[in-house]
């Protein structure tokens, strides 16, 4: 079971909500993902639409846990309000924080994560950080606090994969009891299943759901991807080779020539 | 007074957030509010007095990744 800040959790996919044709196709998708953690935002409420508020009792009907992230703050101080704000409309002491840097990429502004995730923790947040794999910044954010760290596969909502293999495999060495969860960049199943295989405890998936044709069987087809990459992890893999090795005994093989 | 409420300006009759917020129609709604980019708790919006040009964030539970 993989543990969060003292939370158990079994489904090792979270599934953001963003991006659904509709809240009942988010609603069947969340449930056969089979995740028990969903990232959720806060933004500008109109009092005649309310359409916040329509949103949040769809979430609580679920029973989920959820995750409310920072996105689109681009600077320390916006992402510490919002993430108090966060932390009294949802309730919960859990942020993914993200601090944007730079527009085309949405790669994280990884000097002001840290120093908001410095803040964050010493007022009592339980801080999720979206960060890159890079492992002197990873040091600075389990030293701000951070007990879980979320670094990118590739950008938000490209659908490119892991990127980084060498750079990913690294960060999971350097941090072997530190729970990693690849936010971001997933696009198929199969990306899932391999970051799980390389040793990483969960992933996070929004676009590579919501935008599929058929969003509810791409949660499934995740949930199983996920299960088997964990399983794959735990059998211990073999090791690859560059020649070939025969896998039918040779010995007692017919002389037919 | 004007009060900048989500990016479009307001006329408000009330001098404490709170206030505002009802006579805005949030009163039920949930919400959280920041008042000239600082977090005003729920428990701290009576107490939270209005100026005029104060600009007003109402946010609530949306859509996230």
């Amino acid at each position: 079971m993989l543990q969060v800040y003292g939370t158990e959790l079994r489904s090792r996919l979270l599934l953001g909500t963003s991006r659904y044709p509709s809240p009942a196709i988010l609603t069947q998708a969340v449930e056969a993902s089979r995740a028990q953690v969903v990232t959720v935002s806060l933004r500008r409420e109109s009092s005649g639409e309310r359409a916040g508020q329509g949103f949040w009792s769809i979430i609580r009907e679920l029973g989920v846990r959820v995750l409310p992230n920072t996105a689109g703050c681009h600077s320390v101080k916006e992402a510490v309000t919002t993430a108090q704000m966060a932390r009294e409309v949802f309730g919960t002491p859990w942020i993914k924080l993200e601090v944007i840097g730079e527009d085309d990429t949405l790669q994280p502004d990884v000097f002001g994560l840290v120093e908001a995730a410095r803040i964050l923790a010493a007022d009592g947040f339980e801080v999720f950080p979206y960060t890159t794999e890079d492992l002197v910044v990873a040091d600075r954010l389990v030293d701000a606090g951070c007990r879980v760290l979320m670094p990118w596969g590739a950008p938000i909502g490209s659908g490119r994969g892991l990127n980084n293999l060498f750079g990913l495999k690294a960060l999971r060495a350097h941090f072997p009891d530190v729970p990693l969860v690849i936010d971001a960049g997933i696009g198929v199943p199969s990306h899932a299943a391999q970051a799980m295989e390389l040793g990483f405890d969960a992933v996070l998936i929004n676009t590579a759901v919501a935008q599929a044709a058929d969003p509810v069987r791409m949660a499934a087809a995740f949930a199983q991807a996920v299960e088997a990459g964990c399983e794959a992890r735990l059998a211990g893999p073999m090791e690859p080779r560059d020649l070939a090795e025969p896998s039918t005994p040779v010995i007692g093989t017919a002389f037919l020539r | 007074m004007k009060i900048l409420v989500n990016g479009a300006w307001r006329n408000t009759g009330a001098t404490d957030l709170a206030t505002a917020l009802h006579e805005l129609g949030y009163a039920d709604a949930v919400v959280a509010t920041a008042l000239n980019g600082q977090f005003v708790p729920a428990g701290s919006r009576t107490n939270a007095r209005l100026a005029e040009g104060d600009r007003l964030e109402i946010l609530a539970p949306m859509q996230g990744g």
